[in-house]
């Protein structure tokens, strides 16, 4: 599905990815996770291309993707709703993606299924950040893509509609869908990722199920698991 | 005896007075020089309807009416003057005349008068001519109503409609003369009045005073020539309720005054000309509820000017109101309108209560250098020429208008 | 790409800038005619609006949609959208409603004035013409600008430094090295120095429809032969064009290049 191989991307004097290699040919659910700065979004942006690599292949799909953009028609992407235009009421902003998309969805069962018809005519800016990111969920979610990359999928939801995030990626893990989350709450990464890809100074660290993980670390605990390796790094 | 005398010579003034000698194509007088030389004194003579190919037609010492019936037309071939008058009252009438050739040694006319008196020119057509009507060393003449036009390119190679040498007390009144080199020309001539007449397209000037004085320019129209009027080497010249409009070219100027003294412009308007007025060398003018609108400059003053007054005019909408050069000079600038001032009226009596400051900075950098020009109404033109109306530095400081009014001057 | 400028464009009209740049050329149109009640004094003050005000308004504007928007187009790069496209899509929702807004600005009062029955008509559409050839002009510029500098303020610094350079101190150095090298020929280099700026070019083809007078009389030959003819006016609008093109291709190659 993903071929990712000696990515390299520098801004500036930081070099934030540095010849990562990275294939996912299975189905399931992958986490990307890592500490701050480890290049994690880079990562996913480099596969949307948003972020230009200086030197490596990225091909989703079979095909490289260097200067194409119509491969995103078949990837579904949660942007982080900290980056969403705030003056579009939610039903437009819903009808719009599906124009740019030209693509038939099923927005309807997803509003349903977040109840979320009271706030179709209201402007985004005007919604809770839970609400939000369940609108965002619906835009991702309703065009039925086999790759689909969430990043901070969990942020600003309530245990409700964290369960039925849940609920819902385990579903579309069921249709045989590739979904790539990055996250920082562990515990809902511990439940739902089938694979761990652990990122630190642009490389893969660890790659690995969850209890791989623990019993490299010798820590029953998925969160100390992860805190060992980044103390060991610094080791 | 002494009785019959006076009533022979009655009849023989009313015989004569009744004669009328007609002439047309097919008549058995069918030339005009002939009809002339049959007449007698007061006779009038009738040209009917038709072309007469004829040169170098004289009355001489005659006091003729031609008359002309639907324009009969005298086609002058190229060669010489068509029509030559030395006589006292005689009025020429309805003619048309036609192809007058041009040449370097002569100045052929359509209409030479000369050495004339007591004369009635009137209603005639005149195309494609060199000099329309020629008048020389007469007075106490009528010219009206006549259309007067040809084809000038050159300078050299063409005539003025109406040109009087050594003249004085003429009229030249409602003529349309177009296409020529100057329309209306005075030279020498004094005591003459030009009212409503259109001078349009004309080669060089409208209308042409050199060392002309005492003459008056009434209500006339000028339209388009390569000047409007020039007024030069003459005193005493009276100008008023003139229309000076598209005067327009690398050297146009809706009026021209050079060398004048003692002259008075009052209501005329001037619009869209290169340059509305340039004065140079002028002394005791007075300018008097003018309207300046849409020139290129409205007023240029050149060197030597004294006197020169200017009350009452507006100036609207033109890129320089006023450009001077030298010292002030008694010139002076008082109660005029400007579309341009920007000042304020607190005492709402009409009179702005800053002074008006016409010249700008920039028309002096554009004496300066010519090329400026491009800068005009450029951003940055405008607050060069905001900081020295704050300050003035080169430009006359005591050049200003006291009083300028706050609306445009009615009349 | 006009699906793009179809969602930028309602997205502005929306958006109460559009209506106070809509008003503002409307108050000022009708105060100029109603109140001055003077066509050439009007066109004359409209002239100066224009070649000042519409470059200012294009660049701030531009700049600050482009930031404005910045997470719109976040969220449209992970669309299969071309690059290109969103950007390129965006400038033209900008240009168009800035356009929009001085073309019914000032043409509603010039119309209820009775404007397209008098002859001032060929001025006035060369007002307008010029007006829009800045307005996509600058904004095109404020998005090159916007788009080079992640930093809004210096992008608004750098933004207003533009226009004042083009609108003020370009015209500054144009006259000191006029005044200083007046011993030379200097109407060649007038003329390309002229060219080269567009505030200047449409500062000189609308005084070519109403100051032509002034400028014919100094400046002789080489400004009549130029911009008073046909060709000369073609020239002008073609050089005006290039510079709504030039900046837009450098838009497309940036975009394409860059990281977001």
């Amino acid at each position: 599905m993903v071929s990712i191989q000696n990515l390299h991307k520098q801004f500036g004097a930081l070099k934030v990815l540095n010849g990562l290699e990275l294939d996912i040919m299975e189905k399931g659910i992958i986490a990307v996770l890592g500490p701050n700065g480890s290049g994690k979004t880079t990562l996913i942006k480099s596969l949307l291309g948003m972020v230009v690599p200086d030197k490596g292949e990225i091909s989703i799909a079979g095909s490289n993707i260097r200067k194409r953009w119509n491969y995103r028609q078949e990837i579904d992407y949660l942007p982080q709703i900290a980056n969403f235009p705030g003056n579009l009421k939610v039903q437009e902003l819903i009808t719009m993606i599906k124009d740019l998309r030209g693509k038939p969805a099923r927005e309807k069962e997803l509003i349903e299924y977040f109840r979320l018809q009271p706030f179709l005519d209201k402007k985004l800016n005007k919604l809770s950040g839970g609400t939000q990111q369940k609108v965002n969920l619906v835009l991702c979610f309703m065009f039925d893509s086999q790759l689909v990359i969430l990043d901070e999928p969990t942020s600003g939801l309530d245990p409700v509609a964290l369960l039925q995030l849940r609920n819902l990626l385990q579903e579309e893990k069921e249709k045989g869908k590739t979904i790539l989350i990055t996250s920082h709450i562990m515990n809902f990464v511990e439940e739902v990722a089938d694979r761990i890809v652990f990122l630190l100074e642009g490389k893969i660290y660890f790659d690995g199920t969850v209890s791989e993980i623990k019993s490299s670390t010798g820590q029953p605990d998925f969160e100390h698991a992860i805190a060992k390796l980044l103390s060991e790094d610094h080791v | 005896m002494k009785k019959i005398i006076p009533v022979l010579l009655m009849l023989f003034y009313f015989t004569t007075r009744a004669q009328v000698v007609e002439v047309c194509p097919t008549c058995e007088v069918s030339s005009i020089q002939k009809a002339i030389d049959l007449a007698d004194n007061g006779d009038t003579i009738k040209i009917a309807k038709g072309t007469y190919r004829e040169q170098e037609i004289k009355i001489i010492d005659k006091s003729l009416h031609l008359l002309g019936e639907g324009y009969p037309v005298i086609d002058a071939q190229f060669k010489g003057t068509a029509l030559t008058v030395r006589a006292e009252n005689f009025s020429l009438e309805g003619l048309k005349i036609i192809n007058i050739g041009t040449s370097h040694t002569s100045d052929h006319a359509a209409i030479l008068v000369s050495g004339s008196k007591n004369f009635r020119i009137e209603n005639n057509r005149l195309e494609n001519i060199f000099f329309g009507i020629l008048v020389e060393k007469s007075s106490h003449g009528v010219i009206s109503r006549n259309q007067i036009s040809s084809k000038a390119v050159s300078q050299a190679k063409s005539g003025n409609g109406i040109h009087m040498w050594n003249c004085s007390d003429l009229t030249v009144s409602n003529n349309i003369v177009k296409s020529v080199r100057d329309g209306i020309y005075l030279e020498f001539s004094k005591n003459c009045t030009i009212t409503n007449n259109l001078c349009e397209g004309n080669l060089r000037y409208g209308l042409h005073f050199m060392f002309a004085d005492n003459n008056k320019y009434l209500d006339n129209t000028f339209d388009n020539n390569g000047a409007g009027v020039a007024v030069m080497y003459s005193k005493f010249i009276e100008m008023q309720r003139n229309l000076f409009r598209k005067n327009w070219g690398p050297a146009s100027y809706g009026l021209l005054l050079k060398e004048i003294n003692d002259a008075e412009l009052k209501n005329n308007i001037f619009e869209d000309n290169t340059i509305a007025i340039s004065a140079d060398n002028t002394n005791r003018i007075n300018y008097i509820n003018n309207e300046f609108r849409g020139n290129g400059y409205a007023v240029r003053i050149r060197g030597a000017c004294y006197k020169n007054v200017f009350t009452a005019n507006s100036f609207i909408a033109n890129s320089f109101d006023v450009s001077y050069t030298g010292n002030i000079n008694e010139n002076e600038f008082s109660r005029n309108y400007w579309s341009e001032y920007t000042g304020y009226d607190l005492d709402k009596d009409g009179i702005g209560d800053v002074p008006y400051r016409p010249v700008k900075l920039f028309s002096y950098l554009v004496n300066r250098t010519p090329e400026a020009i491009i800068l005009l109404r450029s951003m940055f033109i405008g607050l060069l020429d905001f900081s020295e109306k704050v300050s003035p530095v080169f430009t006359p400081a005591e050049l200003t208008d006291d009083y300028p009014q706050m609306k445009k001057i009615k009349w | 790409m006009f699906k793009i400028l179809k969602y930028s464009f309602f997205d502005l009209t929306r958006s109460s800038w559009s209506y106070v740049y809509f008003f503002f050329y409307l108050l000022l149109g009708s105060v100029l005619l109603f109140l001055n009640n003077d066509l050439s004094t009007a066109i004359i003050t409209l002239m100066n609006v224009i070649i000042m005000i519409v470059p200012l308004i294009g660049t701030i504007f531009g700049v600050m949609y482009y930031y404005n928007s910045r997470e719109f187009t976040q969220l449209l790069l992970a669309q299969p959208v071309r690059r290109s496209s969103i950007f390129l899509g965006q400038y033209f929702g900008v240009a168009i409603s800035l356009s929009l807004s001085l073309i019914l600005g000032l043409g509603i009062p010039f119309a209820a004035y009775g404007l397209f029955k008098s002859s001032a008509i060929w001025d006035f559409s060369m007002l307008l013409v010029t007006g829009l050839f800045l307005t996509l002009i600058f904004s095109a510029l404020a998005f090159n600008i916007a788009l080079s500098h992640e930093n809004k303020i210096k992008g608004f610094g750098y933004a207003i430094l533009l226009w004042l350079f083009l609108a003020v101190i370009y015209d500054g150095i144009f006259l000191l090295s006029l005044v200083y090298f007046q011993d030379y020929p200097l109407d060649k280099f007038s003329l390309a120095a002229s060219m080269f700026n567009p505030i200047d070019l449409s500062r000189i083809l609308i005084l070519l429809k109403l100051d032509i007078s002034a400028l014919l009389s100094y400046t002789g030959a080489v400004f009549k032969q130029f911009f008073g003819t046909p060709v000369g006016t073609l020239a002008s609008l073609g050089m005006l064009f290039l510079w709504v093109i030039l900046p837009l291709f450098r838009l497309k190659r940036v975009v394409g290049k860059k990281d977001f």
